[in-house]
């Protein structure tokens, strides 16, 4: 803010300053409020609403000070007078505002007006008479001091304090309903006595830089057609038309998914890993292949490494038995060197114990059945198959809503399981159909 | 070329001991200690802007150039398609349920409340014991919510349907801090939560027996903001701190294995960029950045000179195209991420905006913001 604040009193490319008349006095260095909000337009090439906006939190933090109307902190965009706040009263020099120097200045208000403030001032001067009672010969001593020097002063000179002076302590002191501006909620420690140390890595070459950057623009680009909020969506956005189609279309238990969604599955491995259904249909595909194994083992891992504590131990054994012992049901290949060094580790079997051979195995997967699976008539079927929705538009006459339905809670979902004695199937699929975070 | 250098300020030096360092012997002897750490302080300064010249000049492929070629952004209309009213007090932080239309809010007079946000309804209200929570996640299965703040605790609540039923009675203490609760998130599963902290560091958290499985120490203040990666391997996050560093962790062996310095002022958001390659960050500096894991490097900047104040929370839409920004001005600015330029402004709320997320599908985003609300945007 203060750096606005200098820019517009540069004497170059500044605002410009009038002389304005406030009753019979005339106050120099002056400027309208239409004039602070084109200034802003003109600079910051922004909008007048944006202007206005900022034009307002000048004026709400004190920087800018109105000079009819003192009370009431807000930008007029019209011919009303505003002043710039004088860097002494600057809203970041956090002068300390303290306890007596609000009293003197309620003081010298209270002598001023013959005992006429306003409701709110009239409490807190009293309990600030109540509780620092002991200083109150000086408080009032200062405050006639205070108000001879001024007297002393041209009245446009003293015009102008008193309301750089009122405008400081509304803000520090804002009356009651009024927000406190300066509010910034819980302290945060700064930062001091820092160990700096900085250092550099292998300086990479251009290619990979560009190649890097460039990879921002192929995604975006990739990914754009499924962005609702870029592209919009089919049948419609529910926020929008509140009609759920889409949410129903794209739900987890769906018997035929729609194009885009079974597109995506094609844009890297997570994809497909991520959506349950291309999980099942990848798990359909591995089972044609006599490699189902390999999903169902990653999937294992997945569950010691992202489950209790408590149950690490009986999982990993359980995984041991399932895929990796000799003779194993669901053997699953994995390198002798990696394989070595997993049995190993199982004998004190902890959260990370299996990653490795997870990292095998997810690899292959992705090396070599994922491609396939593209390539397969049971995915090309599938999204020949899979639906483009047609649009909804939105109701012809706005004020006939639709109805917005409620949908179950996934936690009554695990509740009802539960009630009814049964294990917790949606639970489990949930947690493992969310094994990752897109 | 490596480069390192270690420089040590008033801290260590008074810690060192005379005897055992030349240079504290030197200060404590000879020179005013101020003088010699100002001297340092002033040499480092200069040989960091050298060796950020250095690499400047190698790495002169900004992002903004390479998207120079991609169509331009046409004007977007967001309108504001629910507000949630029901907090009594300025709204700290939400999270998203995985079902893309339940929200999780928590507030400073230490109310916890879940809503379907698509009808507005309120699900489920918790209050806890203490004021500011400032930090909220809903668990991936949606049986769950896990909150903070002033406390120093994470607790988690499992959601109960049973209206009779107190939800606080279940209420588990998962993780202990020293300093305020800052953020926090649920890894891939109902059994782990990620923490930040006043107190400076990051922890892994196991829900069930509350033990702590790793702690991370690195940053120099209070960590504000954690966000975790999207990776194939699923085991780093990021963390944005008051020290001005975002740091990336390993969390299975608890190291800092990237550091990333260059914004002015305290990072209150972090957030990864959807393929997990970039994240960006919002920090009372005003500026919102990208930072590119690969190239070890800020690779974009987004800042208006119009734009004076912080920026407190920040998320991508599903594409990445756009960085959504919630600032302290009561405003939200909407980013175009490849260009670096800003492509829409959206007023409405009547305080700072404090917490932004895009739902997990991408159809909308929700802000909430001291003014008491929360609005959902398309």
């Amino acid at each position: 803010m203060e750096r606005v604040i200098v820019s517009m009193q540069d004497p170059d490319m500044g605002m410009k300053m009038r002389n304005q008349r406030l009753l019979i006095t005339v106050i120099p260095h002056a400027m309208t409020g239409r004039d602070i909000v084109d200034w802003l337009i003109q600079k910051y090439t922004i909008t007048e609403e944006e202007a206005l906006h900022i034009g307002n939190f000048l004026v709400k933090y004190g920087y800018i000070y109105p000079l009819k109307e003192p009370r009431n902190l807000c930008l007029k965009q019209d011919e009303t007078p505003y002043r710039f706040q004088t860097p002494y009263y600057w809203t970041s020099t956090r002068w300390p505002a303290s306890e007596l120097d609000y009293a003197i200045y309620l003081a010298k208000k209270n002598i001023r007006k013959q005992g006429e403030l306003i409701e709110y001032e009239k409490e807190c001067y009293n309990a600030l008479h109540k509780r620092i009672n002991h200083t109150w010969d000086f408080v009032v001593m200062q405050a006639r001091e205070q108000l001879r020097a001024s007297k002393q002063r041209r009245k446009a000179d003293r015009i102008v304090l008193e309301c750089q002076e009122q405008a400081y302590w509304l803000i520090n002191r804002p009356p009651p309903g009024v927000m406190d501006i300066l509010e910034q909620g819980p302290d945060r420690r700064n930062v001091s006595d820092v160990m700096l140390y900085m250092w550099c890595l292998p300086l990479k070459n251009k290619l990979c830089m560009f190649v890097w950057v460039c990879s921002f623009v192929k995604y975006c680009e990739q990914y754009q057609d499924h962005d609702p909020i870029m592209q919009g969506c089919l049948p419609s956005n529910p926020w929008i038309t509140d009609d759920i189609m889409y949410w129903n279309m794209n739900s987890e238990t769906v018997t035929m998914p729609t194009k885009l969604r079974v597109e995506r599955w094609s844009f890297s491995f997570m994809e497909l890993l991520n959506d349950p259904l291309g999980r099942k249909e990848l798990l359909t595909y591995l089972e044609k292949e006599f490699s189902a194994e390999n999903l169902c083992f990653w999937q294992a891992c997945e569950e010691v490494r992202h489950g209790e504590a408590s149950k690490i131990a009986a999982k990993v054994d359980e995984v041991y038995k399932q895929f990796l012992a000799p003779g194993a049901s669901r053997w699953v290949n994995i390198d002798s060197k990696t394989m070595e060094k997993t049995l190993e580790g199982i004998k004190h079997p902890h959260r990370f114990v299996l990653d490795d051979a997870q990292m095998h195995i997810y690899f292959l997967m992705k090396k070599d059945s994922y491609p396939r699976y593209l390539k397969s008539e049971l995915y090309k079927n599938l999204l020949a198959k899979a639906i483009v929705p047609q649009e909804t538009k939105k109701s012809v006459f706005p004020f006939m809503r639709r109805q917005r339905h409620s949908s179950p809670s996934p936690a009554l979902v695990t509740q009802t399981a539960e009630d009814n004695g049964k294990a917790k199937p949606s639970a489990a699929k949930a947690n493992a159909g969310t094994a990752s975070q897109i | 070329n490596f480069c390192v250098i270690f420089i040590t300020f008033e801290g260590f030096l008074s810690r060192a001991g005379e005897a055992n360092f030349p240079l504290a012997k030197m200060a404590a002897q000879e020179v005013q200690p101020s003088e010699t750490i100002a001297k340092l302080k002033s040499e480092s300064e200069a040989l960091k802007t050298k060796l950020e010249e250095e690499r400047a000049k190698l790495h002169d492929v900004e992002l903004h150039q390479v998207a120079e070629k991609v169509d331009p952004l046409g004007q977007f209309v967001m309108k504001t398609r629910r507000t949630l009213k029901g907090h009594g007090n300025k709204v700290l932080c939400m999270d998203w349920c995985k079902d893309k239309r339940r929200i999780v809010s928590s507030s400073q007079d230490g109310k916890v409340i879940v809503w379907d946000a698509f009808t507005t309804n309120k699900e489920h209200a918790v209050t806890m014991p203490c004021t500011w929570v400032m930090a909220c996640a809903y668990a991936p299965s949606g049986c769950a919510v896990a909150c903070g703040g002033l406390d120093n605790k994470c607790s988690v609540y499992p959601l109960s349907l049973d209206k009779n039923e107190n939800l606080a009675a279940k209420k588990k203490s998962v993780a202990m801090h020293t300093n305020y609760l800052s953020a926090c998130s649920f890894t891939n599963s109902d059994m782990q939560i990620l923490t930040s902290s006043g107190d400076g560091t990051c922890a892994l958290w196991d829900v069930e027996s509350g033990q702590l499985l790793q702690s991370f120490h690195g940053h120099a203040a209070d960590v504000l903001c954690l966000d975790l990666a999207p990776s194939e391997t699923g085991n780093t996050f990021v963390s944005g701190g008051c020290d001005k560093k975002a740091n990336v962790w390993d969390m299975r062996s608890g190291q800092c294995i990237q550091s990333f310095e260059t914004h002015e002022s305290d990072i209150n958001s972090v957030r990864y960029y959807p393929s997990g390659d970039a994240f960006a960050s919002g920090s009372d500096d005003a500026t919102c950045r990208l930072y590119d894991l690969r190239a070890d490097r800020e690779v974009a900047i987004y800042s208006k000179e119009s734009i004076i104040f912080g920026a407190s929370s920040v998320d991508f839409s599903l594409s990445g195209r756009l960085l959504f920004g919630g600032y302290n001005d009561y405003t939200i600015n909407v980013w175009d991420v490849l260009k670096g330029t800003r492509v829409s402004i959206l007023f409405g709320h009547e305080n700072r905006v404090s917490t932004l997320r895009v739902s997990p599908d991408g159809t909308a985003f929700c802000s909430g913001s001291w003014d008491h609300t929360l609005r959902v945007r398309e």
